[in-house]
């Protein structure tokens, strides 16, 4: 499988999308530029439009107004048997009636490929997934892992310069997504190629993307590594949605956020602002530094996680928080006064704040 | 048939949040150009119905309407006379029928829900096996039976009863008919048992209620819906029935199909006929919409009755 | 109520009669085919397979078991044709869904008499009385509906997502179906056709009512031969009838029933 078959890039540009008897569009003039070969994650919660986008790139929704490009062209008049895109759907989709091999033999039969040919890809793509050995089951008989190996079998047999996958492990259990999460980041650094991937699981997203579009309510927030989005939110929204945060509201005047109870130094314009800070980034107690921003406040809750664990806090303004560290540190009981503090460095100022949003 | 049921595979054991339900459409949402295709297909089947069943009704209407002379005069007919002791005829024996298969049906029915699943199944496999078997064989049979010197008679005669004419009369007639059209009673009935919770009666015994009481006042209003409807089929189909009282009856107790043929064979009273014929269709259509409203049935509609009862209940 | 055993013993005394009632009365038939005499006496004082020899050789006999076989089978083809496209047209629309299923299975609900009426009268005019086409064009009325309510249950079973994976690997509409739609629907299908061959097959009223005696069906030679004559052709014509038509629709029902629990 690993011969040199190239990425797509798939291009968007104002991709709109107005469902029948609605007013708003479930997809709001979007662009996005996918470059070749590189693992696109679309995520965002239910009713985002992310799924939808994917469908139009696919060509199973019409698309109301824009230009979807793959390679230069316009692919959105084409009818979705003619885009030559590999897809893998949530419930696998695949032919009850064929057994795994005639299942991933039949794009190959579509294109007209001789019988030995066949074969010979078919076997391939079967234990590129490692499922060489099972060939001759029916997906009845296989478990949903192996079902969803398949799919993948057969939609990469055609060599296909883009793969697209809609929420493809949402039906499997957690070790299962695990594993199968391994399987996909492998695949994509075997086969090279474009992957645009869907799903409603942030750490799904920061685990296999090279680069995210997080979409809320028919637009795109933001766009960038895992890193970026992770370290440097663009917004409240992204902020809370990708991993856990404690949120801080305010007006920000000189580099100090005052929130009404308390004043935390921060690095950011002037004006209402949020003030981001990732549990983990927070220790309970303080060294004493001026680099640092200090809070008072009581532990309401020790969460434990094995490998880490949650120190649930009411600080005396009375806003919850949320600290991370390991086990190694010392210990804390419900109750009990403490000190947190973090480094001003790694508070991160959002310039809009959404009181709609749940922190943590 | 196998079509993946995706959900059952995945044995969901963590905590996580299960996949977001769609909330756009799951299938493709047609467009204009998908549904005017979807509606296309069933052109060649709709031109053919017009064609050779909606026309012709409309045209037996119209004749029924304006033959002999344009009005009313065939409807009116209905009133005096022949055709009102055929009818009259007809309807007394389908609700004979009727009431003899509910009697045969109901016990049967309830022992088919009492009954190991085995023989359930060998239950329900006998009341199929009629709607396997051509009806005119099976008529031919009670042909057979209820001649002069037929089994029936001699059975009746080893009972003691005498010489009894079976064939040519209502009686045979009645009998013929009551055992085609039991299946159609067994199967509604046996449908609307099979989800009455029997521990309701055993409630209504332990509150200190006689068995025969329990039964009156708890499982039988609770297996109403079914006994309707069947009883409704039976009547129906008794209404409009031609091939066994044709046969087994005689030209002088016809029942009302076989009069409607006589007025078309050998009258060439095709207003008249047309008039009996659309009356019959409208006295059907309304008990059967009738039977719809008593019982209430979400999806008793043409598709489930008929795969239920013609198509086999399987 | 349930656990009373006298109350069974009794019930399955009686459902045993009942059932006694139902299927045997059609066994009569059968000695009375292989009797040796020209009369319905039962038992037969003689054996025989004489009145098989009629059947399959005697030119009224022959010729309308010939043209009830090619009709059904005619029948079956158009019908199964019309009524899976029928019955995609149901379950896939938007709109219209109901009432194109109560327009396609209105033959079921309609008297026998009815149609038979109906089609007698249109037939004169249109000159089809006693030719093919009408025949045709009666049984394809009547097999339809059982077509449309078959292939249309099973295709609202059917997994639309398997459409868009074949689409997305390359199959074109109509390949999709071919390779992917049919094979899974088939039992549908096949299930829809046995009915649509059997109904046309032992049709008899509407037969009676668009036959000529130039030509006619087996079930319209066996009604005139009960009214009209006291020949035992006709016991040999209903069970080889009987064996046909129970064997279709005893393989149809057992591939729907496969799959569903009583």
């Amino acid at each position: 499988m690993s011969d040199n078959t190239t990425g797509a890039s798939i291009e968007v540009a104002g991709l709109t999308k107005v469902f029948k008897n609605t007013t708003r569009p479930a997809v709001d003039a979007i662009d996005l530029d996918v470059r070749p070969g590189e693992f696109m994650t679309l995520l965002g919660p239910s009713g985002s439009g992310k799924t939808t986008v994917l469908n139009m790139i696919a060509g199973f929704e019409d698309v109301t107004e824009g230009r979807i490009l793959l390679d230069g062209q316009d692919i959105a008049q084409r009818p979705p048997y003619k885009r030559n895109l590999g897809m893998v759907f949530q419930d696998y989709a695949l032919f009850p009636h064929m057994t795994a091999a005639e299942n991933v033999a039949f794009p190959l039969q579509r294109r007209k490929i001789g019988r030995e040919e066949t074969t010979r890809r078919v076997a391939e793509a079967l234990d590129v997934v490692r499922l060489g050995q099972h060939g001759d089951r029916l997906p009845s008989q296989l478990s949903g892992g192996q079902q969803q190996r398949v799919a993948l079998a057969r939609a990469i047999v055609f060599r296909p310069r883009a793969l697209l996958l809609d929420e493809p492990l949402g039906a499997l259990d957690k070790r299962l997504r695990d594993s199968l999460q391994l399987e996909i980041s492998r695949l994509h650094s075997e086969l090279g190629i474009t992957f645009v991937f869907v799903t409603h699981d942030q750490e799904e997203a920061l685990a296999l993307s090279d680069r995210i579009a997080v979409f809320r309510d028919g637009h795109i927030e933001q766009v960038g590594t895992p890193t970026d989005l992770y370290e440097t939110p663009a917004s409240h929204f992204v902020a809370t949605f990708l991993g856990d945060s404690n949120v801080f509201t305010g007006t920000v005047r000189d580099g100090v956020l005052d929130t009404g109870e308390s004043e935390l130094r921060c690095s950011g314009p002037d004006g209402p602002s949020t003030l981001i800070v990732r549990p983990e980034r927070m220790t309970i107690g303080h060294n004493g530094s001026s680099g640092q921003n200090r809070l008072t406040g009581t532990v309401t809750d020790v969460v434990y996680q094995g490998a880490f664990r949650r120190i649930h806090v009411r600080f005396d303004s009375g806003r919850p928080g949320m600290i991370r560290d390991g086990t190694d540190a010392p210990s804390v009981t419900a109750g009990e006064r403490v000190d947190v503090s973090w480094d001003v460095a790694h508070g991160v100022v959002v310039a809009d704040r959404d009181d709609a949003v749940v922190t943590t | 048939m196998a079509v993946i049921e995706p959900h059952r595979a995945a044995a969901t054991t963590d905590t996580r949040d299960r996949p977001d339900p769609p909330t756009e459409p799951a299938a493709p949402a047609p467009g204009r150009r998908r549904m005017a295709a979807a509606l296309l297909l069933a052109v060649p089947a709709a031109a053919w119905l017009l064609l050779y069943f909606v026309v012709p009704s409309l045209q037996l209407l119209w004749t029924s309407l304006t033959t002999p002379e344009p009005g009313l005069a065939n409807y009116t007919a209905l009133a005096d006379g022949a055709a009102v002791t055929i009818i009259v005829r007809t309807l007394v024996m389908a609700i004979v029928v009727a009431v003899v298969c509910a009697l045969i049906a109901y016990p049967y029915a309830y022992l088919m829900t009492i009954a190991t699943r085995r023989w359930r199944a060998v239950l329900l496999i006998l009341v199929l096996v009629p709607f396997w078997t051509s009806l005119l064989a099976r008529t031919f049979a009670w042909v057979v039976l209820l001649q002069d010197g037929g089994l029936v008679e001699r059975g009746f005669a080893a009972l003691g009863f005498g010489s009894v004419q079976l064939l040519g009369t209502p009686v045979g007639v009645t009998l013929a008919m009551a055992q085609v059209m039991l299946p159609f009673m067994v199967l509604p009935l046996y449908n609307t048992m099979r989800g009455i919770n029997r521990r309701l009666v055993d409630a209504a015994l332990s509150l200190g209620a006689h068995p025969v009481q329990a039964f009156l006042r708890v499982y039988l209003p609770l297996s109403f819906p079914g006994l309707a409807a069947g009883a409704t089929l039976v009547l129906v189909l008794s209404l409009g029935f031609y091939v066994t009282p044709a046969l087994v009856g005689s030209p002088q107790q016809s029942m009302l199909a076989q009069y409607i043929g006589v007025q078309v064979n050998e009258l060439v009273n095709f207003g008249g006929a047309g008039a009996l014929a659309l009356t019959l269709l409208i006295v059907t259509l309304v008990l059967l919409a009738a039977v719809q409203l008593l019982t209430r049935r979400r999806n008793a509609d043409q598709g489930s009755i008929a795969t239920s009862t013609f198509g086999g209940a399987a | 109520m349930t656990g009373s055993t006298k109350l069974r013993r009794i019930l399955t005394v009686f459902a045993v009669l009942i059932a006694i009632w139902l299927v045997v009365p059609v066994l009569i038939v059968i000695p009375i085919s292989f009797s040796g005499e020209n009369s319905f006496a039962f038992p037969p004082s003689s054996w025989g397979v004489g009145h098989y020899v009629t059947f399959f050789t005697e030119q009224s006999w022959l010729t309308s078991l010939l043209v009830s076989l090619q009709l059904a089978v005619i029948v079956t083809l158009i019908a199964t044709v019309l009524g899976t496209m029928a019955a995609f047209a149901i379950v896939r629309a938007t709109r219209g869904s109901g009432a194109m299923e109560r327009f396609f299975t209105a033959p079921l609900i309609v008297p026998g008499i009815v149609i038979a009426v109906a089609l007698y009268v249109a037939f004169l005019q249109w000159g089809l009385i006693g030719t093919a086409t009408g025949f045709i064009a009666a049984h394809t009325v009547l097999s339809l509906p059982f077509v449309v309510v078959n292939v249309a249950n099973v295709l609202r079973g059917y997994d639309r997502t398997l459409d868009r994976a074949a689409a997305m690997l390359g199959a074109s509409p109509w390949t999709t179906f071919r390779t992917v739609t049919l094979p899974i629907i088939r039992p549908g299908v096949l299930s829809g056709a046995l009915f649509a061959f059997v109904t046309s097959f032992d049709e008899v009223v509407v037969s009676l009512f668009v036959q000529s005696p130039q030509l006619q069906t087996l079930p319209v030679r066996m009604f005139t031969s009960i009214t009209n004559e006291v020949d035992p052709t006709i016991a040999a014509a209903s069970t080889v009838v009987l064996v046909v038509s129970t064997l279709v629709l005893g393989m149809a029902s057992l591939t729907r029933r496969s799959k569903t629990n009583v």
